[in-house]
């Protein structure tokens, strides 16, 4: 067996002095304090702002510039009529992983497309943003682009999202009113959906 | 009678509100410091009608914050000495500055002021008593506390304490050696003398060596980091895991206090004090034959001015030590105190009495 003998690195003269080590570990660190004070002298004043003065963000109030192929908040992308292109293929809930999406499709008014969701739920509390929903949406209805980070809810419920809020992202809070611009019967505003819940895979406990 | 007593108390009250402001000051500069060094911006929210002021009422918030939690004394605890030891420590490190000058004398109409709350003349001695029964709040602390490692920080600060106060006391020698005298006020008049006609008769000049042995054996006084071993949040979290509220906070207070008494005592023993440079009472005298005249409340005042400048000086560089060095071992603590600064400061005292001795010949 081969016997790989590591030495420990000798410390030179200067080096076993410690304070020429210290007096360097002070030059590091001020040079970091007095460039950064420098820089934030000169922001307050509005100068040199390409440079920054810090490494972090100041989260709430300045974002990070994400990459675009980040996985972010779900969306739906829409037609020229405003319609969902979704065609309730229901692809994207049977790769899912989690299980966290339920679709229920109804008949297409315009005969040259077959079917459209009546509701599409989203629960962001099941999801791992795999991004599989949308690798394989044959229609490129539903991407992950928002951009969206902020996820957090006070209970499970309101961590679903529904097929408003898929639709315009800027919708946090499920809305009743219908957006659609042809007949669509919505859940939250208490009409009468078609199908039925029990006959959809992923659905059971709902 | 009465006005002398009233003057002292006055003194007293301008240090003590300096001194209690800056330290919390200090816990403003300690963020805004560490943040500025790892690139970061700091503590930023806290906020006084919307005013934010880049932080600095996060100090105001702790306070509060600290005064309205709940006060917890262990079971099992020794309830007397738990209370009494954050007290001890803040007590010691604030009885501190009563010896230490602050400026020169202030002549109001036919009144003398010495701009100090305490002329004594073995001040050093007192000085260095405090600083070390300092440590008697840590040790109560952790005795008191009825938790192991409460009591293992305790024993800690101990044994750094003795340790490094003998490096402290013999590096100290060699300038009571140099200046000829114990008493702080004498001790920086005596620096303001100027050695061949140019460079200020400070400490630093004199006795470099003893600058060094002193500071490193100051900061290891203060248990902050490098030499934080006592309180070690890492390992053994310290002597006052079992303090809460604003008994935790004035363990905290007298840390800040006393980073201010060895930034004091480094600014009067090594770096002149209140003297500023060339600066005499009755004006300044350069050496290269310019004098310019200067009141007498102007020259009181900027020394004043020179001894805080300094003493700010120092509290940055400690600060920026703070958040550059790494704790040290156990044992390298121990070896560094004993087999490094102990020798130094010994050998260093012989050497500044040999050359005292051939110098007092030869004049």
């Amino acid at each position: 067996m081969a016997v790989k003998t590591v030495r420990r690195p000798e410390l030179t003269f200067w080096e076993k002095l410690y304070l020429p080590q210290i007096f360097c570990g002070l030059k590091i660190t001020s040079v970091h304090f007095f460039r950064n004070l420098f820089l934030h002298t000169a922001h307050l004043m509005g100068r040199l702002t390409h440079l920054r003065a810090a490494a972090t963000y100041q989260y709430p109030e300045e974002l990070r510039p994400l990459m675009s192929r980040y996985r972010s908040r779900h969306r739906l992308t829409l037609r020229e009529d405003g319609t969902p292109r979704c065609v309730g293929c229901m692809l994207c809930e049977t790769v899912c992983p989690a299980r966290c999406i339920t679709i229920v499709p109804d008949e297409h008014p315009d005969p040259n497309v077959e079917k459209y969701p009546i509701r599409f739920d989203i629960d962001l509390g099941v999801c791992v943003y795999c991004g599989y929903c949308v690798e394989v949406c044959p229609e490129d209805a539903i991407r992950m682009d928002t951009g969206i980070l902020d996820l957090a809810a006070y209970s499970r419920e309101a961590m679903q999202l529904d097929i408003h809020e898929l639709m315009d992202p800027k919708l946090r809070k499920p809305i009743g009113e219908c957006k659609l611009t042809f007949p669509h019967r919505c859940s939250l505003s208490g009409g009468e959906m078609k199908g039925s819940w029990e006959g959809i895979a992923g659905s059971q406990g709902r | 009678m009465m006005e002398v007593l009233l003057i002292k108390v006055v003194l007293a009250g301008i240090v003590l509100f300096a001194v209690l402001n800056l330290a919390g000051f200090h816990t403003w500069v300690e963020r805004k410091q560490s943040a500025l060094i790892q690139d970061r911006i700091g503590a930023n929210r806290a906020a006084v009608l919307g005013f934010k002021l880049m932080g600095i009422f996060h100090g105001l918030a702790d306070v509060l914050k600290l005064f309205t939690k709940e006060d917890i004394v262990p079971a099992g605890a020794d309830r007397t000495l738990h209370t009494i030891a954050p007290f001890f420590s803040v007590f010691f490190a604030l009885v501190t500055f009563a010896a230490i000058p602050f400026g020169d004398q202030l002549i109001l109409g036919d009144r003398v002021i010495d701009l100090q709350v305490a002329g004594i003349n073995a001040a050093l001695l007192y000085v260095f008593a405090m600083l070390s029964l300092g440590v008697y709040g840590v040790i109560l602390a952790g005795f008191a506390s009825r938790n192991n490692y409460a009591l293992l920080g305790g024993l800690r600060a101990t044994a750094q304490m003795i340790s490094y106060e003998i490096a402290l006391g013999i590096s100290i020698m060699g300038v009571i050696m140099v200046y000829g005298t114990m008493d702080l006020a004498e001790l920086v008049r005596a620096q303001g003398e100027l050695l061949g006609g140019w460079l200020p008769k400070w400490g630093i000049f004199t006795q470099p060596v003893a600058f060094f042995v002193f500071v490193t054996a100051a900061l290891a006084e203060t248990k902050r980091l490098p030499f934080d071993l006592p309180e070690s949040e890492s390992e053994i979290v310290g002597y006052f895991v079992e303090y809460s509220g604003m008994k935790f906070g004035m363990f905290f207070l007298a840390d800040f206090l006393e980073t201010v008494v060895v930034a004091c005592l480094a600014t009067t023993l090594f770096f002149g004090g209140w003297q500023v440079p060339y600066l005499l009472p009755d004006g300044f005298h350069f050496p290269w034959g310019t004098t310019l005249a200067v009141p007498q409340w102007i020259y009181a005042l900027l020394g004043v001015a020179s001894f805080s400048v300094k003493g700010l000086f120092f509290c940055f560089v400690f600060m920026q030590l703070r958040w550059t060095v790494p704790r040290f071992r156990y044992d390298q603590l121990m070896k560094l105190g004993w087999r490094g600064l102990f020798p130094i400061a010994v050998v260093n005292v012989v050497l500044t009495a040999v050359v005292l001795l051939f110098l007092g010949e030869s004049s």
